[in-house]
């Protein structure tokens, strides 16, 4: 029956491109030295430093995971350039400074930077390779007292609030990637909004892996003060490489009594080719706290790119009243493997997580979900409900669920619910003979199944999550 | 063979010719032939596993069967050479036996995508959301049918009844030249099946043609038929006029199994 819905006619990755610049690359290897360096040029004060040695000293004991549902040659870490730049150091400040050819780049990815081609309503910090090219809107941000610079320049001009926040979440000896990102990161992006404010725009990062033999290894920090509220999306793509590409980020975001953080991602990094060559290694730390009372973290990805991917975006709930959402759609298509699902770990009274979780298997792909939902002690009253739903699509792909539920309340109140679907010869013919072509209805299908998630979406990028989804699916039904 | 040549006035809209198909290597339909003119109901009555259902999906291009013998012409063209999808758009739509469900998608898109894959094909301007939800409504009032039906997940949660009444809004909505009502009439109790047999009567017109594959005479009381044939064992064995489904409602049919087979 399925002979017909796996013609493995694949559409090339759309944003594969490479930007021919200049680029200062330190050489491949990690130290000390290579350490010091980084931190030098990026112009840190010595408690940066002595944070990302300590992490290194603690990562280099540390052995690399393997309990995921994945599978990978090893990793040459000693192969790996952890700094690469563009050689004319963009000012940040002006625009005009900035070289032609990166604007073009990010303008090509849909990014544009220019003052007349902006998105409305959307402030972007733009990271190529190793630093922040521009972040737009920074005036009309600051009006409001909302900060959105590069981490690298935070850790300058707002040393007291990044030394308060940073590894407080995610802590420098977390886990191995955490600890390999704390030692080495370069970039990334700092956001804090000042007590009651409501940010006037949505904030957004794209990165772009450009640089070969290199790795991406960002650090997002984002502080919501009391009563706050701010919408975060990032994006990010990569050329088409036959190499491995790492990318191990950490995220962090704290909320404080009352505060609202929404955090989007949608992943479209280089996923390799159909025989599963290259490809980026989406290695990521996410986690929220919601330190304050009825505070509010809320978690929606979608996930269509990287070879493998291995990442569970969670939420400390301590703050008494405070909510842990988590919508992901996870696609995986041709060799692509993910391993993903979220961590709410509740400590605060009544406190409530949601989690829904839409993963789609095409081609050979393989899709794990893997959740954690603990109830400590002192959380009384506290409620969970937990929807992982799986699509199938051909026979030579398959999905997982995973859910660990530890609870030591007694009032805790957990709901679960889980599926398993197929597309079938029957849906698509079904929809064909009312005149739509299979790609129409498999988009139709996939995008009906993920509606949950993509109404969390903010309303720019839903459409773009929707596309995306499209185009990764593409081929995958013939 | 009472009531043949009766109609002979319309063009011929679909002719089957000695049509062979099987379905996992079985074979189902072992020679049919069917002439379909513009303006006619057709109703194809047969016990179970006669291959009615066989026909209907044939016709509409389920990549589950295959054709091995035969030939169908629909508008003069070779339907059989089409894809589902351009079956569609050329205006041939099939009511399923059993409608699928799609999650997550409500009717009124669904039916705004098919109307525009249609438009498409046709080159005609596609609708927009409010454009489309105005000609809508007019379909609706029209057939007297309220519009809750539109907010709602195509076929998801659906009661039987209510699938089969949905698959009749789609007609009602894209409008083929020729509609295969697959079993229709059954699940339906006797108030909706009233309903939908009035819709499809409605949409009859001297330019569009309908076959309906039934077991019942029921729905017959409602939508005259021009011609009745009945299949059994993949071939039509007798074709009459409405009385033949009459006599078929009383005798059964056992009776023309022993009757040799109209070639």
């Amino acid at each position: 029956m399925s002979s017909g819905i796996e013609a493995q006619v694949l559409q090339p990755y759309k944003y594969g491109f490479v930007t021919d610049i200049e680029s200062e690359t330190v050489p491949p290897g990690l130290s000390e030295d290579v350490i010091r360096l980084i931190s030098q040029k990026k112009g840190e004060p010595a408690w940066m430093l002595e944070w990302r040695l300590k992490a290194y000293r603690n990562w280099q004991k540390m052995p690399e995971p393997h309990w995921a549902n994945v599978q990978y040659g090893p990793v040459d870490y000693q192969a790996i350039s952890y700094y690469a730049a563009p050689k004319q150091r963009p000012k940040l400040d002006s625009l005009d400074q900035v070289d032609p050819k990166l604007l073009e780049t990010f303008e090509k990815l849909g990014i544009p930077l220019e003052e007349r081609k902006r998105l409305a309503g959307v402030a972007v910090d733009a990271v190529f390779d190793s630093v922040s090219v521009a972040t737009t809107f920074r005036e009309e941000l600051k009006k409001h007292g909302v900060i959105f610079c590069a981490i690298s320049e935070a850790i300058r001009e707002y040393p007291d609030l990044v030394q308060q926040y940073l590894g407080s979440v995610v802590p420098y000896n977390d886990n191995f990637f955490a600890a390999l990102n704390s030692a080495v990161f370069t970039d990334g992006s700092f956001v804090y909004v000042p007590k009651g404010v409501r940010c006037p725009m949505e904030l957004s990062t794209y990165f772009r892996i450009n640089a070969e033999s290199t790795g991406q290894f960002e650090r997002t920090l984002i502080v919501a003060d009391e009563g706050s509220h701010v919408s975060y999306l990032e994006g990010c793509s990569a050329p088409v490489r036959d190499e491995n590409q790492l990318h191990a980020a950490v995220v962090e975001l704290v909320a404080l009594d009352n505060a609202t953080i929404k955090y989007s991602t949608i992943q479209n990094w280089y996923p390799g080719d159909e025989e599963g060559r290259g490809g980026i290694y989406n290695f990521v730390t996410k986690r929220g706290a919601c330190r304050g009372r009825a505070s509010k973290i809320s978690w929606t990805q979608v996930e269509t790119g990287s070879a493998i991917t291995w990442k569970y975006p969670g939420c400390i709930l301590q703050g008494d009243d405070s909510i842990g959402e988590f919508y992901s759609v996870a696609v995986t298509n041709q060799r692509q493997q993910a391993d993903t699902g979220t961590k709410m770990i509740h400590m605060g009274k009544n406190t409530r997580s949601t989690i829904v979780s839409k993963g789609i298997s095409a081609g050979r792909g393989q899709n794990t979900y893997r959740g954690l939902v603990k109830i400590l002690k002192g959380a009384e009253q506290a409620r969970n409900y937990s929807q992982c739903d799986s699509m199938l699509i051909g026979d030579r792909c398959g999905a997982h669920t995973f859910p660990y539920i530890d609870v030591r309340n007694s009032t805790a109140i957990m709901e679960h619910e889980a599926s398993t679907s197929k597309i079938g010869e029957d849906q698509i013919f079904y929809a064909k003979q009312r005149g739509l072509s299979a790609e129409d209805a498999v988009s139709m299908i996939v995008n009906g199944f993920c509606k949950e998630v993509f109404k969390e979406l903010p309303m720019e990028f839903a459409v773009e999550a929707q596309r995306l989804l499209g185009i990764s699916l593409e081929g995958s039904v013939g | 063979m009472t009531g043949k040549g009766k109609r002979e006035t319309g063009k011929v809209l679909l002719e089957v010719r000695d049509l062979h198909a099987s379905v996992e290597g079985r074979e189902i339909l072992k020679g049919v032939d069917l002439t379909v003119r513009t303006g006619e109901v057709h109703a194809i009555m047969g016990p179970n596993g006669s291959g009615k259902s066989t026909l209907a999906q044939v016709l509409a291009g389920h990549p589950a069967y295959s054709v091995t013998a035969g030939q169908v012409l629909y508008e003069g063209k070779d339907l059989l050479a089409m894809a589902p999808e351009e079956r569609a758009r050329e205006g041939v739509f099939l009511a399923f036996q059993y409608p699928v469900a799609i999650r997550g998608i409500t009717n009124a898109y669904f039916l705004r995508a098919a109307v525009n894959a249609i438009r498409k094909h046709k080159g005609v301007e596609e609708l927009g959301p409010v454009e489309f939800m105005d000609a809508l409504e007019a379909k609706l009032t029209a057939i007297g049918w309220d519009s809750s039906y539109l907010t709602r997940p195509v076929n998801d949660g659906f009661s039987g009844g209510e699938k089969k009444r949905n698959e009749i809004l789609q007609l009602a909505v894209l409008d083929p030249k020729l509609a295969i009502l697959d079993e229709t009439d059954s699940g339906l109790d006797i108030d909706a099946l009233k309903t939908v047999a009035q819709t499809v009567d409605k949409l009859r017109r001297p330019d569009n043609a309908t076959v309906l594959v039934t077991h019942y005479y029921r729905i017959l009381t409602h939508i005259q038929p021009d011609l009745v044939h009945v299949l059994a064992a993949g071939r039509i064995v007798k074709s009459g006029g409405k009385d033949l489904a009459l006599e078929l409602e009383e005798k059964g049919y056992d009776w023309l199994r022993t009757e040799p087979a109209v070639a």
